[in-house]
């Protein structure tokens, strides 16, 4: 049993509502207990750092704070990026020194040893033990689905507080969709920002910020995108219609590219339904494409069976044709053997005759 | 009682301007055993020498002091002239009273107390100095050249047609280095194989070079004049003395491997020449690969040999051998890119080369046989990008220097591919283009009318977008974000020292700095020496540089190794470290302090107490001490001694400074 | 085209260049102006200045430039600068510190940011959560944008991701509070460093 200090942050039951349902249902189903943190806060994300650096880390530390103390010996995972990237700052400005702790102690007004590490819902799932898990309760492979794995800015950068050794092409979740028989496809914007912040204050020049995305994922034959952040989800669910309006406007083929979180997906293989999951309550239609490609999985698979069939027949053909030419040589030989015997013993009788 | 001569310099006014010489003189005189003291205003001219020696004779003078310039100036000069005299040319101390006192110091009161200061401990020092004497130490006429690229083979033809016996060790199967890769030279455009190529074969015939390919030096020791160096002779398989080099092996081999002298863009066999015009013109097998060697199957080559030359149970040859000089001339490979930029895909994209791939690939005998066609597809590509300072000047992710030759091989490479291929787009990211060299930043302006799109950024990120690799950049000039879809994106990466370089300047005591680049003896004065006296540098083990640059150094590696052969004994250096072995522990601190391996421990025999004992003891070899004087703080039982400032003299020094 | 005339610049502009320098942790000289930071950027051809022009007016000392650009408050806080630049300039950092000091000199070039920001903290120090929907609506007013997302939220509310009921935490006072006490240790740092400035001067 694998259990965590679970950091829900602000979108869990809001936005962000596919992603805390598909997440409670693929931890049931592996055995991950998730322990919310009591009384946790909003974890200050850019915002706080845009108004204050005490600020910055003191929102999250008093969180941190209240798991050191409630739920001792359990990490921190906050499936969040933007939760997960200003937790991971707090934590390493807590632990560079103690006049550092000193600050935010007197700030949060509560004792706080930084003992608890913060990890991302990819860190948990990743893990040898949660992958051998995973692997084992997979019902249904998600063949036939090409998924570009997007990861965001915020889970992997600045690279020493994430402690993300590839910034630029990070595998955990591709490796988790390979696990569940999906096609991660190689694609270059998975830590490209989307600007979720942006597409609020200065929405008309973010929003290429998320076309490119979309259409790198299109372009390196992508049919959906895959997120771990609710942020990130929203604004590339949410805002693709308005893109495409845009494009349409602009003579532009529209996209057609739906997004699920990476735990909506592992649902699938266990066998939930999309509903079960969350994927009912997107923006941009997301079961179409599924169900196409449960259809493409199961012509594939009727294909592959149909191959080896014939393949078993061939090989069957050509073992019987096998045994019968060897049967034949086999029989050529033995009355070539009798024939000699024959002959050798001719000369005999001949001779016996002769006699 | 020992007969102290004081001989003071005004040097002009340079010391007589701040230090009241006179009163310095007038000092000296009081202090016990000086005989003698005389002032002068230039005590190094003619007539100043010709006093002292004088003076020497006259008053029956045992030790010197000398209060002049610094002993860097004129310490020889001194040596020299107490030779010709009774003296005993260590017997003397220079106190130096203009660049540590007179130069430093504005207050006349204040240097003249220092001067004082600085002439009472030079005496105190000065009465304990003992006499030494040098020791002539052999040289060997024979010269080793490590590396045999352009560097090491510019220099082994030097010092071969002095008349000198010179070997050359080169790691690789072929003589040739990274110039026979290359496919012209800048700023002439001369082809590259044309003009290095007959220096292989000049070098393979010369009567006083011998070349050992596929060997490296496995040992090392001895010192100037002397070095005694072991060879290791990587099993070739085949006996050089019946090949005939026809190459029939060659291609009858099954085995396909990936050729690395066509940076992996095309297949050699098992058995190989590197190409065509190798030197050794002859071919190894390479045991890793071969089928006979791995499988035991096979054996196709020693069926087909006309000559029986094929011998599948070669081994490792060890020789030794003792030379007089050693030049390294060990080169640069390119920094390994891969790791270090994932935003330019890391190596996942095959059009994305480096500089020395697109070098093979413009290269009549390179694989594309000089189409230049990109790697994915063999197609011609129709916009090709190139980025300059992969590595270089990034110590972010690669080296902080310039590599310095890549300037001028990226507009080189610009100007190929226009050449190649009329109707391509080519185009060059930059910071800067440094061009300082004849000829040079004519070359790159004409690259710039050929067509080259210079555009002053960095590229922040290459992708793919369909079959086009997109560059994101900014033109700095503009301010603008620019992106170009290339067909083919060429890194001219950093140079970084050749692989093992480490453990081989190890063996030999030669210094690298934190690149790993082999440290010269002094930057400007001498540039081809390094620390260790008989080891020199040539070409780019020393640093990046170009062929011109490599070849000169070159050059000058082979004057200075002629100049010592030239030689048939060396004086050695006297002032060494001594072992006192009563004190001696044994311990061997000092072995691992001594920058230059002079040091070892030996079993030695005693008498103690009228017992005979066996114990370790510390040895100093003296033509490789170099005197420094690090052992001697080292060693905890104050065993070590440097002759000429021993401990004893250094602490009357101190004495003299603070009791009086 | 901008004129500059270098020998107008005050040591006190410098000085102000070099305290930005200093919050955002990094040495100015590093920066040898490749442009690697603003290739990479996903919004440098919406910014006024690109991300290296920023770097460049602080090496000159230009602070006025800096602090009305909008370019720090458009950035995304992405760190992709950062993370590729080749001589370890913190960019993303001297973007936050920029945004700051510009702040506290009372300008607010892109206002939309700013009021997306205060709201957003606002938000927090009441209910100790942050609200999307009111922080999106109180944004709205605020900035003028009255029907910004509007379509958006009728679909969020189809799809129950969002609500008239408002979240709190339990202890949302203590986080208040909490805000406040930082707030006050950002304020005391920065009169002292102002103390100090003028000490030294």
């Amino acid at each position: 049993m694998m259990k965590y200090a679970y950091f829900p942050g602000c979108s869990a039951n809001t936005t962000g509502k596919s992603f805390t349902v598909s997440t409670a249902y693929v931890a049931e189903k592996i055995g991950v207990e998730l322990v919310e943190i009591p009384d946790w806060n909003c974890c200050g994300t850019s915002a706080a750092a845009l108004t204050s650096p005490e600020l910055a880390v003191a929102l999250p530390a008093r969180s941190l704070a209240i798991a050191d103390r409630e739920l001792p010996g359990l990490d921190v995972v906050a499936p969040c990026a933007g939760c997960y990237r200003s937790l991971k700052t707090s934590l390493a400005f807590a632990r560079e020194s103690e006049e550092n702790r000193e600050l935010i102690k007197k700030i949060i007004n509560a004792p706080y040893e930084a003992k608890a590490d913060v990890l991302t819902l990819l860190d948990v799932l990743a893990t040898d033990e949660a992958r051998e898990t995973i692997a084992a309760k997979v019902q249904r492979k998600l063949r036939c689905l090409k998924v570009a794995c997007y990861y965001g800015c915020a889970m992997v950068r600045p690279a020493d507080v994430c402690e993300c050794d590839n910034v630029e092409d990070p595998m955990e979740m591709d490796d988790l969709m390979e696990l569940i028989g999906a096609e991660p496809v190689d694609w270059a914007f998975k830590t490209e920002c989307c600007g979720a912040a942006q597409q609020m204050t200065i929405p008309v020049q973010a929003k290429p910020m998320i076309e490119r995305i979309f259409q790198n994922a299109v372009a390196n034959g992508a049919d959906c995108i895959v997120t771990s952040c609710p942020l990130c989800m929203l604004n590339l669910d949410m805002r693709e219609a308005e893109i495409n309006r845009a494009r349409v406007a602009n003579g532009l083929e529209p996209f057609d590219i739906p997004c699920y979180y990476f735990t909506e997906l592992i649902g699938l293989a266990f066998g939930a339904d999309p509903d079960e999951v969350g994927i009912d309550i997107h923006f941009h239609p997301a079961k179409t494409l599924l169900l196409q490609r449960e259809l493409d999985a199961l012509e594939l698979e009727e294909a592959e069976n149909i191959a080896r069939a014939e393949e078993a027949r061939k090989k069957a053909e050509m073992a019987a044709k096998i045994a019968a030419k060897k049967a034949e040589k086999a029989a050529k030989e033995k009355a070539a053997k009798e024939a000699a015997a024959q002959a050798a013993a001719q000369p005999e009788e001949g001779k016996e005759a002769a006699e | 009682m020992s007969r102290i001569g004081v001989f003071l310099c005004y040097c002009g006014s340079n010391i007589a301007g701040t230090v009241d010489v006179e009163a310095v003189a007038e000092m000296a005189r009081s202090l016990p055993e000086v005989v003698y003291v005389e002032t002068n205003k230039y005590t190094c001219s003619d007539p100043g020498q010709e006093g002292v020696k004088n003076a020497i004779i006259e008053k029956g003078i045992d030790r010197v002091v000398v209060g002049a310039c610094s002993p860097r100036m004129h310490e020889p000069t001194w040596r020299k002239l107490l030779a010709d005299t009774p003296v005993n040319p260590y017997m003397l101390e220079v106190a130096n009273l203009r660049e540590q006192c007179s130069w430093v110091h504005k207050d006349r009161e204040v240097a003249t107390a220092k001067a004082i200061d600085l002439v009472k401990m030079a005496v105190a020092k000065v009465a304990r100095l003992q006499p030494l004497h040098s020791i002539e130490i052999p040289v060997h006429k024979k010269a080793l050249v490590i590396g045999g690229g352009i560097a090491g083979m510019q220099t082994a033809l030097d010092i071969a047609d002095a008349g000198f016996q010179v070997t050359i060790v080169e790691r690789e199967t072929s003589l040739g280095g990274k110039m026979v890769m290359l496919d012209k030279t800048f700023p002439t455009m001369d082809c590259s194989a044309c003009i290095c190529t007959p220096k292989m074969s000049e070098v393979g015939n010369h009567p006083n070079i011998t070349v050992k390919s596929y060997s490296e030096v496995e040992n090392v020791s001895g010192y100037i004049g002397n070095f005694e160096v072991t060879i290791r002779e990587k099993a070739k398989f085949i006996d050089y003395n019946l090949c005939t080099g026809c190459g029939a092996c060659e291609t009858k081999c099954p085995a396909k491997v990936t050729n690395a002298f066509e940076q992996g863009m095309s297949q050699r066999t098992a058995i190989y020449k590197m190409f065509p015009q190798a030197v050794p013109a002859k071919p190894v097998i390479d045991a890793e690969h071969c089928l006979k060697l791995t499988t035991g199957k096979c054996g196709v080559c020693s069926k087909v040999c006309p000559t029986g030359a094929i011998n599948y149970e070669d081994e490792d040859k060890l020789t030794t051998e003792t030379y007089g000089a050693v030049v390294f001339a060990t080169g640069y490979k390119l920094i390994d890119w891969k790791p270090l930029y994932p935003e330019y895909g890391g190596g996942k994209y095959e059009d994305v080369i480096t500089g020395l791939q697109f070098e093979r690939l413009v290269n009549a005998s390179g694989p594309t046989e000089g189409h230049v066609l990109r790697p994915s597809d063999r197609t011609e590509p129709k916009s090709v990008v190139i980025i300059k300072c992969v590595g270089s000047r990034d110590p972010n992710k690669g080296k902080a220097y310039c590599s310095r030759a890549c300037c001028m091989y990226s507009a080189k490479h610009a100007h190929q591919y226009l050449d190649k291929v009329p109707d391509g787009k080519c185009y060059v990211f930059y910071m800067d283009v440094r061009t300082p060299g004849k000829g040079y930043d004519e070359f790159y302006m004409n690259t710039l009318h050929d067509g080259a799109q210079y555009i002053r950024g960095r590229v922040s990120k290459i992708y793919k977008e369909g079959d086009k690799l997109i560059c994101k950049g900014e033109d700095t000039l503009t301010s603008s974000q620019v992106t170009v879809s290339a067909d083919m994106v060429v890194l001219e990466t950093a140079m970084v020292p050749a692989d093992g370089i480490d453990e081989l300047a190890a063996k030999f005591t030669v210094g690298r700095d934190a690149d790993s680049w082999l440290v010269e003896a002094h930057a400007k004065l001498r540039p081809v020496e390094t620390n260790t006296a008989g080891i020199y540098l040539a070409g780019t083990c020393q640093g990046p540089k170009d062929i011109p640059d490599s070849v000169c150094q070159a050059g000058a590696a082979a004057s200075k190794v002629i100049g010592l052969l030239n030689k048939d004994a060396l004086q050695s250096n006297p002032q060494i470290s001594r072992v006192n072995e009563t004190l001696c522990q044994g311990d061997g601190a000092c072995v691992n302090i001594c920058p230059y391996g002079a040091i070892s421990i030996v079993e030695k025999q005693f008498r103690e107490n009228s017992r005979k004992v066996v114990r370790p003891v510390a040895q100093v070899n003296p033509g490789l001490c170099q005197g420094c004087g690090a052992c001697t703080v080292t060693c905890r039982a104050g065993a070590m001694d440097l002759l000429g400032y021993t401990n004893e003299s250094i602490m009357r020094e101190v004495d003299a400074l603070c009791q009086w | 085209m901008r004129f500059l005339d270098l020998s107008a610049i005050s040591d006190a502009d410098k000085q102000a260049c070099e305290a930005i320098a200093r919050d955002a942790g990094v040495n100015l000289k590093d920066c040898y102006q490749c442009g690697k930071c603003t290739a990479g950027c996903p919004l440098a051809e919406s910014m006024d200045l690109v991300p290296r022009e920023v770097i460049r007016y602080l090496q000159l000392g230009a602070v006025d430039v800096v602090l009305e650009a909008k370019t720090p408050w458009i950035c995304a806080q992405c760190v992709v600068c950062s993370s590729r630049c080749p001589q370890n300039v913190d960019i993303c950092s001297v973007m936050r510190a920029v945004r700051l000091a510009s702040k506290h000199a009372g300008k607010r070039p892109v206002p939309e940011a700013d009021i997306f920001d205060d709201e957003f903290i606002a938000n927090v120090r009441a209910h100790g959560v942050s609200n999307e929907q009111y922080l999106a609506a109180a944004y709205n007013v605020k900035s003028g944008h009255f029907v910004q997302d509007m379509g958006n939220a009728t679909r969020m509310l189809k799809r129950g991701m969002v609500g008239v009921a408002m979240h709190n935490t339990k202890g949302r006072a203590n986080v208040a509070a909490l805000v406040d006490r930082a707030l006050a240790a950002d304020s005391t740092r920065r009169a002292q460093a102002d103390e100090g400035k003028g000490g030294e001067a």
